[in-house]
């Protein structure tokens, strides 16, 4: 990584530890959300770290991105997330949103003002498939009309902006998908439901009835299956993994502290759970690797000639961006509780330095978000036409 | 050709119009196939040209329309 961009990952992770660490078990215990971590973010202009330069962003590569979500993740799983998913659409905006004058001038507002923006891609009826709209976005003129039944919108009501899936127009079949961006004081929410979950609590991801207007140019012009492909499933999937790690990388934190503790109780002896925390250190190199070998490539891809988009389309990709969500959500459950394991009843208790419910409640939401079977499915299917030639 | 391939979109593209009525440049996406049946299009069409499509032709641009999956089909058969 650069030194530039070595840089920025200090910045949060200073932020990360000053400010994000102490509050997780409040974010935590009370679902909600963890505001003074983006208030934090947002004077080190962090939210603006994928904009490029000539935006008025940091112009990070998705590596930093990356780095700035596993950071905040050790801190605080929630915060880690919703950092994570954020970055996720300012991706969006920055690859497929400058091909409009209002567009380039609301991506070079997400720098200067640090708006923090949030995605509706779930409708309800629609289950799990994001891929699939029932509402469509009405065009009448130089506006549009967009309502949205969501059955879940993270941070919904912390956001300062909205990207929301719908059909292109009213006859459009429902795989045929446009992104449109919702603004501030262009959108009502309705809450439907609650978030009482057992982890991710402070990601506050209520369901909500939206009803938005705003203009035209607002509607990105490449199908959301397009933008999907190229952009919000490679991102989605390196920086929930690198949140995910994070939260690996605290919980082993704390099983490190803890055995090196019991080693200087009685030192010549090796503690019986040090051989349980070379095990995790093992599980947590092979998370690690697989994240960042991911990041390594996609931002390589990224930046290449016009040609590597090709690539980045292609099923061999999705293939593989596929399986490190699928292998990074099943490695930081099993770390997590294997960590629980090597501290005992010190990380059973809820009040100590090296608790892990927290860490294991989170880690539990990975498989689940999005469901890893329906992934299984999606490359069992890649895989009947793959070649790997 | 061009026939064949219609006849494997009506069967497995899962389209929301009728394939008849789309003419040959027509976005197969925007007419209603996901990527799920893009998928099973694919196998059909190996299954009836007796084909294999190597994984550089797998991607959304050469399924796009069936003047593009013809054009595949067409530099798969004369090697």
């Amino acid at each position: 990584m650069s030194e530039q961009a070595n840089e920025v990952v200090e910045r949060a992770r200073r932020i990360a530890r000053e400010i994000v660490a102490p509050a997780a078990v409040d974010v935590d215990r009370n679902a909600r959300f963890p505001k003074e971590a983006f208030d934090a973010q947002r004077r080190e202009r962090l939210l603006g770290a994928y904009v490029p330069k000539e935006f008025g962003g940091l112009g990070c590569g998705i590596a930093t991105l990356a780095g700035i979500c596993e950071v905040m993740g050790a801190a605080c799983g929630a915060t880690g997330l919703v950092t994570a998913m954020h970055h996720i659409q300012v991706a969006c905006l920055v690859r497929h949103g400058t091909d409009t004058p209002g567009l380039r001038t609301y991506l070079a507002e997400v720098a200067e003002k640090q708006r923090l923006i949030a995605s509706v891609t779930s409708e309800v009826g629609i289950g799990g498939d994001m891929r699939s709209s029932i509402t469509a976005v009405s065009r009448e003129g130089a506006k549009f009309v967009l309502n949205k039944d969501a059955t879940t919108i993270s941070y919904g009501e912390h956001a300062d902006d909205l990207l929301v899936t719908s059909r292109r127009d009213k006859d459009s079949p429902p795989s045929d998908q446009v992104l449109t961006l919702v603004r501030g004081g262009e959108y009502k929410l309705e809450k439907t439901t609650d978030w009482d979950t057992l982890g991710m609590r402070g990601t506050c991801s209520n369901g909500f009835k939206m009803e938005s207007h705003g203009s035209v140019e607002q509607i990105l012009t490449l199908p959301f299956g397009d933008i999907a492909s190229r952009t919000m499933v490679p991102f989605s999937h390196i920086l929930w993994a690198a949140a995910w790690l994070g939260i690996a990388t605290d919980a082993v934190s704390r099983a490190r502290t803890f055995v090196r503790g019991e080693a200087r109780k009685k030192p010549g002896t090796v503690p019986p759970n040090a051989l349980r925390l070379a095990e995790v250190m093992n599980l947590l190199q092979l998370m690690r690797n697989n994240v960042h070998d991911a990041a390594t490539e996609c931002d390589a891809l990224i930046r290449a000639a016009e040609g590597a988009t090709d690539e980045l389309l292609s099923i061999g990709f999705a293939i593989k961006i596929n399986n490190l969500k699928l292998a990074s959500s099943q490695l930081v459950a099993q770390i997590v509780q294997q960590c629980l394991l090597i501290v005992g009843i010190a990380g059973y208790k809820n009040d100590s330095k090296i608790s892990m419910g927290r860490h294991l409640r989170d880690a539990l939401s990975a498989q689940l978000m999005i469901g890893n079977d329906r992934i299984y499915a999606r490359n069992a299917s890649l895989l009947l036409v793959h070649k790997d030639d | 050709m061009k026939e064949k391939i219609r006849e494997v979109l009506r069967q497995h593209g899962r389209l929301s119009t009728d394939v008849a009525a789309l003419p040959d440049d027509g976005d197969l996406y925007e007419a209603g196939m996901t990527s799920h049946a893009s998928v099973n299009v694919m196998l059909a069409l190996e299954g009836e040209f007796d084909i294999e499509f190597p994984d550089r032709m797998l991607k959304r641009t050469v399924f796009q329309s069936v003047s593009a999956i013809n054009a595949a089909i067409e530099e798969l058969t004369t090697q």
